[in-house]
């Protein structure tokens, strides 16, 4: 049995977690790969480099995020205190940007003029277009055709910021035919290109370095949890797609045995329908995707399979493999949130606390909802709220039958 | 001695340059496929490698993602790639076959299984492309149980200690990747293939096959000044891409553009 405490270990020195993660790239990729760890790794435990972090993520970014309690949301579930660590206060609107200032200096350290990003629901892709501006990069963006679409807010900001948007149009023309894209540039112009990966996923070290620079929202969360609610939460919940938002909210916590932690999955129509994208909740076979070893969706011919989910930032067959992990030792627990779910609890907090979140966020959300009735009232329950929910007003509005 | 080893033991005493031919397994339909293998055998190729469709093959170019999307739209499996092998080898059982493709569909079927199911069928060798050597440690003690032989890539990037270790896994010959970037992508330089291939040859005796870019009997015989191989994909893909309705006439095409690569390279 794995202890908690060597969860923090991990990965091991080839990337992996247990089972999962790994490097499994065509050999072009192994060099860049290989030197980005060195780097990375020179620089992590490196004082200037961690002030500059530090310094960005306070003076541009606006950290730290409050922790804010939702009182009277709390009050009208009648049981759990409930908090929202405020990731959607961040500039750029999600906790994706704590991850592109990290990789944007290893960007420049590197020499690379040039970045290149997938992207879902189009936060990745504004918070890589967002620091390309800063360090006068040149940055394109791969988005699945389908997202171009259901995102539009989000790709005409990243053209503004002077991002080029590529929509990707071969296979589901979502967020993994976007990354199939990006590494596919990414192996051709290796020498001049840094590959900002968005999330926990991805070949060695992406699934480690996007952990470490998100971790910061986790590190927050709980000194704020000690300063305001007087001791450790008793439970935290977050949405996982890739998993970018959960690890940096969990992964300060983990050896913390007595806090629990929930991962909350897309259901889309539900996870028995298969129509979803909740490889974790509905054990989806191990497999091998965009460079690691994973818990994957696929078909009984080991082909990919097509996901759902009213938000694009989450419609990913596959999850970062140090959740699969988790979710094999019995850290963290995995459920998934149906898309119903998902807007009721949009609709709530927007009425009830006046904050929009990201239809992602709201996942995390549906499950509070249902998880804080069954808990007392001397009970805290921190929700990252990942990200905010202007990008996806197009969406709700679709839905409610309203055209612009 | 393994059909890959024979072939290239053959073609050194013969002096000559194999001929690699690259089509994707079950494209445009299934039933194509071995009528193929067939043609260009006739053609002049020495080893034959059998794409196995995926849905998400990120290593490779436009051409050959849609030749997987067409393959796929007929559902083929993996055990249907295998029938397709053991079929050709009815009428052929000296031609070597190489699979080539990635992992997911193999560790879907059970790692085993696969390696059973492709010996049996006839199948030489594996290049799995998302699997260097680092990850192989569960795929290459299978392989050898079975007799597969474990093909893998070399690319312009790979360091010279990678390389190393490379060389002391692989079997059969050296997939030299000429460029970097995906399948079907732009021209070659042969004089900077040559320059990467020189360190390679003082590490290893398998013979140096080199793939991405070769597209026509010029580049073809450009690139057997440097190589003990050269591996061609893209351009018999798109020949049959361009005559999905027409199978008679991809296999014409296939035929003479391997033709003339063979002229090109036997001259």
């Amino acid at each position: 049995m794995t202890k908690f405490s060597d969860l923090t270990r991990l990965p091991d020195a080839r990337g992996h977690f247990g089972p999962y993660g790994g490097r499994f790239v065509s050999e072009t990729l192994s060099f860049a790969l290989e030197e980005l760890e060195k780097t990375y790794l020179s620089l992590r435990d490196d004082p200037d480099f961690q002030a500059e972090f530090d310094r960005d993520l306070a003076q541009y970014v606006g950290r730290p995020s409050p922790l804010y309690h939702a009182e009277r949301w709390s009050r009208q579930l009648g049981g759990a205190q409930i908090w929202l660590k405020r990731e959607d206060l961040n500039h750029t609107g999600a906790h994706k940007v704590n991850n592109t200032i990290g990789q944007a200096l290893l960007a420049k350290k590197g020499g690379k003029p040039r970045v290149i990003a997938e992207t879902g629901a189009g936060q990745h892709g504004v918070a890589s277009a967002t620091v390309a501006a800063r360090l006068g990069l040149k940055c394109d963006v791969y988005m699945g055709a389908e997202d171009v679409e259901r995102q539009k807010l989000n790709v005409y900001r990243m053209h503004l910021l002077g991002a080029n948007v590529i929509p990707v149009e071969s296979g589901s023309r979502t967020l993994k035919d976007a990354m199939n894209e990006a590494l596919r540039d990414w192996v051709t112009n290796v020498d001049d290109t840094f590959y900002i990966i968005g999330t926990v996923a991805g070949p060695h070290p992406y699934p480690m370095l996007v952990r470490d620079f998100n971790a910061v929202v986790g590190r927050e969360a709980r000194r704020q949890s000690l300063e305001q609610i007087g001791r450790l939460p008793d439970t935290l919940i977050a949405c996982v797609g890739g998993g970018s938002n959960a690890l940096g909210l969990f992964y300060p916590f983990v050896e913390d045995d007595e806090v629990r932690m929930i991962g909350v999955e897309a259901g889309g129509d539900g996870v028995e329908t298969g129509r979803h994208a909740a490889p974790l909740s509905a054990n989806a076979p191990r497999g091998v995707l965009h460079g690691n070893r994973t818990y994957l969706m696929s078909d009984e011919g080991g082909q990919v399979l097509e996901t759902h989910s009213i938000s694009a930032g989450l419609d990913y067959p596959g999850v970062g493999p140090e959740h699969a992990l988790w979710k094999d030792v019995g850290r963290v627990e995995y459920v998934a949130a149906n898309d119903s779910a998902v807007l009721e609890a949009f609709r709530e907090l927007t009425h009830i606390e006046g904050i929009m979140p990201a239809l992602e966020s709201a996942h995390a959300l549906a499950h509070a909802k249902v998880l804080a009735p069954t808990m007392r009232p001397d009970q805290h329950i921190v929700v990252n709220l990942s990200g905010r929910g202007d990008k996806d007003i197009l969406t709700v509005a679709k839905i409610d039958g309203v055209e612009f | 001695m393994n059909r890959i080893d024979q072939r290239f033991a053959t073609l050194k005493e013969q002096g000559r340059t194999a001929l690699i031919p690259y089509i994707t397994a079950g494209d445009p339909a299934p039933e194509h496929t071995v009528g193929f293998m067939h043609a260009l055998v006739e053609a002049g190729a020495d080893v034959i490698e059998l794409g196995m469709p995926f849905s998400d093959p990120m290593a490779d170019g436009p051409v050959i993602q849609k030749a997987c999307e067409r393959a796929l739209k007929h559902h083929v499996r993996l055990s249907h790639i295998f029938d397709m092998v053991s079929e050709f080898r009815r009428r052929d059982s000296e031609t070597p076959v190489v699979l080539m493709g990635y992992l997911n569909p193999m560790e879907r079927m059970g790692l085993h299984d696969f390696a059973e199911q492709a010996a049996g069928s006839g199948v030489d060798g594996v290049l799995v492309v998302d699997m260097p050597p680092e990850e192989a440690d569960e795929v290459a003690p299978l392989f050898k149980e079975y007799h597969l032989q474990s093909i893998f890539l070399v690319a312009p990037t790979t360091s010279e200690s990678r390389a190393a270790t490379i060389c002391a896994h692989g079997e059969g010959y050296l997939y030299y990747v000429s460029l970097k970037g995906v399948t079907g992508a732009a021209t070659l330089d042969v004089s900077e293939v040559d320059r990467h291939l020189e360190p390679l040859r003082r590490l290893t005796s398998l013979p140096l096959c080199v793939g991405f870019g070769i597209r026509d009997g010029d580049t073809a015989a450009a690139v057997a000044q440097v190589a003990d191989g050269v591996i061609v994909g893209s351009a018999l893909v798109s020949r049959i891409a361009d005559n999905c309705e027409r199978p008679e006439r991809a296999t014409e095409e296939l035929k003479a553009l391997l033709s003339e690569m063979r002229h090109a390279l036997d001259a």
